[in-house]
């Protein structure tokens, strides 16, 4: 059957987090970007919501089960709020939720309970280079294999509390295939730059970039065991976060430019009784509504082990990017000259907006 | 129930059996009837008539209850949620793929039974809707638009005065544009007697307020069709102007209330069959660019020509991100379709999702069309295959049924919460 309810449950979830949302993300997000710095309680009370918990069965300390849809609905609200601030808050399971779904069952018990049992702890991973070709099935950091361990090359970017973080799960090419290693941060040979990545837009979220020195990781280290992992169900979750946070931010933009074309005026109306500015909202409305259907499709494809939900997530990140670009373009146009200045946030989700198209590694559901 | 995209299974038998009528009754037929405008295709009336009897389906209409053996039925029995619009924005889907002008001329009650069903009562949708599970397949039509007023339907000019010494309403007036017009009015042997749903004005005082539709029967004195259109495209499909003069009609063919309020329930009647209809109209231009996206692809695939989804876009070949993003359109498109008509099915209000289903499908349904041709170069712009004539075809989803504007104006007072004077 085809249904587009959430459930109860569900409903609960997104309701708290929309008020966290909107009452303390968005509400710092102005003067966290301009600071480049995220108020730690407002991670912490973030991570208090539980929703990397909710994702974690109780073998594990969690006290729940996974749900890709859940998640999209989840990632969808927060970023609503505040982008840098969701990536921040999630940012632990880009380490946990790999672990989860192609794990071993010894790195399972190893990892997750004390990631998720505590305060917010910085695990991260890291999987973008800083490359002009960049993609995730072909990585420039390469792992070799050398007796019962592995050899680890290269340059890792935008990695997200790499500084902080106790451990880094690092993406690298094996014979062709993206494989996850798990590597603590005392790892001879791993160097985390002093300087944070200075980038377009996600200020607060503070990003590093990560050497790699001929790190030896121990064959146990390597994500799933000995015999590794199949990298394509991590990717599509990544996508499939990725899309939702950019519907997310896209209708925040889109609610912003609506409102404020409902209150300013020109030549005896207000802007938004003009066609040309009622239609742009109408269109954004559109399509927004698009990406978040085809999100859902592509996360509910991935719960149920579809064979296309791999394609469908791929297809939900590209549309969803040039969705939020789009939108958050438009959001700025409608505010015009207002629009382009610090004090409304629609400048900011337009660098935001432009993003998408690099930030699939920044999350997962 | 939970967020959920598991196509129910009679969507799937549906899809299934109407792949097989769409390929041998439609497809063979298409360039033919695209080259002899105005013939009309009895032997896929005929069949399609037969075929929906035998399912125990008299109209493509969704019916509240239906005997015999639809799927509604057993629905109840296991009290599953209703899907009866889903059904048929899927079998509309499956059948404009075979050829939406064809889909057009489907026996059945169109948009007529659809206002009948959406603004009639209990014993008008008795009365108007039985005569299409008999025996002779039976059309019925909307006459809405008139040559001054196209989708500024407030401004209609057409006239329905009550006779109060008969108790009958005398209508009088203009209007073209009328799919199926001739099939539903003109008294054609292998037809059962069909109708029209007029819009009139009761009291031109009152705008739109005194909006009403009365059900007009082939074969009332005084109506007439006056000419047939030569079209871009969907050629099989008669497209009929008709003229009302001093038409009788009894005075129960008025479809809801007959008196006039200081309110615009009358007008607001027909806006809910656009509710209900604007996601089909929809589903039958989704169609016709799955036919071409599919048929791009194939043309691909046979000169080794194949898409890499999954890699990053600065990679892709330029026909790979065409391609994917064709993809993208139609999937997401269908998306709000199926959202869109599932709400109809579950009864909640869907004014904005049904027009922006209908914004989306007009968009992607002439760009993916447009950009097929491109792609196929002279292969496209040949009428040795159908590509070409898809591009005819689809141009018409952006705009009957409210042109594309018109739904942005729609889904705009939808969000803004402003009505038709905030935002013109």
């Amino acid at each position: 059957m085809y249904s587009f309810d959430p459930t109860e449950e569900q409903q609960m979830l997104v309701e708290a987090v929309g008020k966290y949302a909107l009452n303390d993300l968005r509400a710092a997000a102005r003067e966290a970007e301009e600071s480049n710095e995220l108020a730690k309680k407002l991670v912490s009370k973030g991570w208090e919501l539980g929703l990397l918990q909710a994702s974690i069965p109780e073998a594990y300390g969690g006290f729940g089960e996974r749900s890709a849809v859940t998640g999209a609905l989840a990632l969808e609200e927060m970023a609503f709020g505040d982008l840098a601030g969701t990536l921040a808050v999630m940012t632990p399971s880009l380490f946990a939720t790999p672990i989860l779904l192609v794990g071993s069952e010894e790195q399972r018990q190893t990892w997750l309970p004390k990631i998720i049992e505590g305060d917010w702890v910085p695990y991260t991973a890291a999987l973008i280079e800083y490359i002009l070709d960049f993609d995730p099935n072909a990585l420039k950091t390469m792992a070799t294999a050398s007796g019962d361990q592995f050899i680890l090359n290269g340059e890792k970017a935008f990695v997200p509390f790499a500084k902080d973080a106790e451990a880094i799960l690092v993406y690298a090419d094996l014979n062709g295939v993206t494989q996850g290693f798990i590597i603590p941060k005392s790892a001879a040979g791993l160097t985390i730059s002093d300087e944070r990545e200075k980038l377009m837009g996600l200020n607060a979220f503070p990003m590093y970039r990560v050497k790699l020195d001929s790190v030896k990781v121990p064959a146990a280290n390597r994500l799933g065991g000995a015999s590794g992992h199949d990298f394509a169900p991590v990717l599509a979750s990544m996508r499939v976060a990725n899309a939702a946070l950019a519907v997310g931010v896209a209708n925040a933009a889109f609610e912003y430019s609506k409102n404020y074309a409902k209150e300013r005026e020109a030549f005896g109306v207000k802007i938004a009784q003009k066609q040309a500015i009622a239609f742009m909202l109408a269109e954004m409305r559109t399509e927004i509504e698009a990406s978040r259907l085809l999100t859902w499709e592509a996360a509910w494809k991935l719960d149920q082990g579809k064979e296309d939900a791999y394609t469908e997530a791929y297809l939900a990140s590209t549309g969803a990017a040039d969705m939020a670009m789009m939108v958050t373009d438009r959001a700025v146009q409608i505010l015009g000259g207002h629009g382009y200045i610090r004090e409304h946030p629609v400048e900011m989700w337009m660098r935001e907006g432009r993003g998408f198209a690099t930030f699939t590694g920044l999350a997962i559901v | 129930m939970p967020i959920e995209f598991e196509s129910p299974k009679p969507i799937v038998q549906t899809q299934f059996v109407l792949k097989t009528v769409a390929e041998e009754m439609m497809r063979s037929k298409s360039r033919y009837f695209d080259e002899h405008e105005h013939e009309i295709p009895w032997d896929y009336i005929e069949f399609m008539h037969t075929a929906m009897k035998a399912m125990g389906v008299g109209s493509l209409a969704p019916k509240e209850k239906r005997d015999g053996n639809g799927h509604e039925g057993e629905e109840k029995k296991e009290k599953r949620p209703p899907i009866a619009y889903q059904v048929l924005a899927a079998q509309i889907e499956a059948l404009a793929w075979g050829d939406v002008g064809m889909y057009l001329v489907t026996p059945g009650g169109g948009l007529g039974a659809a206002a009948v069903q959406a603004a009639g009562t209990p014993e008008q949708k008795a009365k108007f809707l039985a005569r299409f599970g008999e025996e002779k397949p039976t059309f019925a039509a909307m006459c809405m638009t008139e040559a001054g007023a196209g989708s500024d339907t407030a401004s209609i000019r057409t006239r329905a005065v009550l006779d109060e010494k008969t108790n009958e309403w005398v209508l009088n007036g203009e209007k073209i544009f009328v799919t199926a017009g001739d099939k539903s009015l003109t008294e054609y042997e292998k037809l059962g007697k069909g109708f029209v749903v007029v819009w009139a004005s009761i009291d031109p005082s009152a705008g739109r307020a005194g909006m009403r539709a009365f059900v007009v029967e082939a074969g009332t004195p005084g109506v007439k069709v006056t000419k047939l259109e030569h079209k871009l495209g969907i050629r099989v499909s008669d497209t009929a102007s008709i003229s009302l003069v001093d038409a009788r009609v009894p005075f129960d063919h008025i479809l809801g209330s007959p008196t006039v309020e200081k309110t615009t329930t009358g007008f607001k009647g027909a806006m809910a069959t656009f509710d209900a209809t604007r996601p089909l109209v929809a589903a039958s231009g989704l169609g016709v660019a799955r036919a071409a996206l599919e048929f791009l692809k194939e043309k691909l695939a046979e000169n080794g020509i194949q898409i890499r989804y999954g890699l990053p876009r600065q990679k892709l070949t330029n026909i790979e991100r065409e391609v994917i993003d064709m993809d993208i359109m139609l999937k997401s498109a269908w998306l709000m379709t199926i959202k869109a008509v599932w709400m109809a099915d579950n009864k909640k209000p869907n004014a904005l999702e049904s027009s922006m289903s209908k914004v989306k499908a007009g968009d992607v349904t002439t760009k993916i069309t447009q950009k097929v041709v491109e792609i196929l170069g002279p292969l496209g712009y040949s009428r040795e295959f159908l590509a070409e004539k898809w591009f005819r075809d689809a141009k018409i989803t952006d705009i009957y049924e409210g042109t594309g504007q018109i739904n942005r104006l729609v889904v705009a007072r939808q969000i803004l919460e402003y009505s038709g004077k905030d935002l013109r």
